[in-house]
């Protein structure tokens, strides 16, 4: 067994009706000691109003060697970005 | 305000406080770079932050009580060691880890307790600090007893230095709660409660965390007492030649 803390990742929601964005790691032996850890290490300077850990190895992360299937052939699909809707005065910006 | 108070007695007072608070945060500094995971020091860090912050308040209060031109800077910078009046318990060596989280924890179950019944002083400029207070007080407690819990009923070799710290500090909790002149005075003004008041609540919690963490419950033992009145341990000494030492060697240099 190893003798160091497992990582957690670390979300922080900034305000009230934004979404929990990642924020960084840390160690702690569990759950609720992550939460205090994050608290104290990510929300000192008033960041948050919500916190969330994951331990970092339930976290499965998609291969970098495969970002070619992946990502790129989106690359040239222009069309599927709604930028070709005229788009009528009165609803303003989107 | 409603009663007439004893000034040079609120004064005194104050200065209990706020000296619980400076130096207590001043060995809880001590730890800001040698904590065993980062984690911790950071926490650490952040609580020795909060009991400053705190003892600002309270020195600030107890210089403007007293009307004589000083400041809370003078206050924690320029008395000598039987000038100060926090609890022996407060000046005690950090130790190991455990020795400075038992610290801790004893404290903070009587801070929470005293800040709670400060909310509702007959001064409303104290019940405001305690307001202030309360809730970053609460959240040490929760840290410290969660912690003495964890290495208290951890490891053999915890569970050991855990009894241990808590034998070397009760012969020092005793002092929180003695009553002297100028806590009655403060209790007749509605200022403050008197410190014995605080046992009942305070024993509650520490038995409870006590139990849990599979420590034993010293029972009664023999009382260190002296520093409410200004009447210190050998550490405090160490303690002000560090801390006070930039402005004595150049006095009123600022940042």
């Amino acid at each position: 067994m190893s003798s160091e803390w497992p990582l957690w990742e670390i979300f922080i929601r900034g305000q009230h009706g934004l979404n929990h964005r990642h924020v960084g790691s840390l160690h702690a032996p569990d759950a609720e000691m992550a939460i205090r850890n994050a608290r104290d290490v990510y929300t000192r300077r008033n960041e948050g109003v919500s916190i969330w850990v994951v331990p970092s190895n339930s976290i499965t992360a998609s291969s970098p060697s495969e970002k070619g299937p992946l990502f790129e052939p989106s690359n040239s699909k222009v069309y599927r970005h709604p930028t070709f809707f005229d788009i009528p005065e009165e609803v303003g910006h989107m | 305000m409603a009663r007439a108070v004893d000034q040079a007695a609120f004064v005194e007072w104050l200065q209990r406080v706020g000296d619980n608070a400076l130096i207590l945060g001043h060995r809880v500094s001590e730890w800001c770079g040698h904590s065993p995971v980062l984690e911790e020091d950071i926490a650490l860090a952040n609580q020795a932050l909060d009991l400053i912050g705190q003892c600002q308040l309270w020195l600030g209060l107890a210089a403007e009580v007293e009307g004589k031109g000083r400041t809370a800077d003078n206050l924690a910078y320029l008395r000598d060691a039987a000038g100060f009046r926090n609890l022996l318990l407060v000046e005690r060596p950090n130790g190991d880890f455990g020795q400075t989280l038992m610290r801790q924890f004893l404290f903070d179950a009587f801070h929470l307790e005293l800040m709670q019944a400060l909310k509702t002083s007959s001064d409303p400029r104290v019940a405001e600090i305690a307001a202030k207070a309360e809730k970053e007080v609460a959240y040490h407690l929760e840290r410290s007893a969660d912690l003495v819990i964890r290495l208290g009923d951890g490891t053999a070799e915890s569970h050991a230095r855990m009894e241990k710290a808590l034998k070397s500090h009760w012969p020092y909790v005793g002092e929180m709660f003695l009553d002297d002149a100028v806590d009655a005075a403060m209790a007749e003004a509605g200022i403050a409660p008197l410190p014995s008041s605080l046992k009942t609540g305070w024993e509650r919690t520490v038995s409870t965390v006590l139990t849990e963490a599979t420590l034993t419950h010293p029972g009664e033992a023999f009382v260190h007492k002296g520093g409410k009145r200004g009447i210190h341990t050998e550490h405090l000494g160490f303690i002000l030649a560090e801390m006070q030492f930039l402005q004595r060697a150049y006095p009123g240099a600022v940042w």
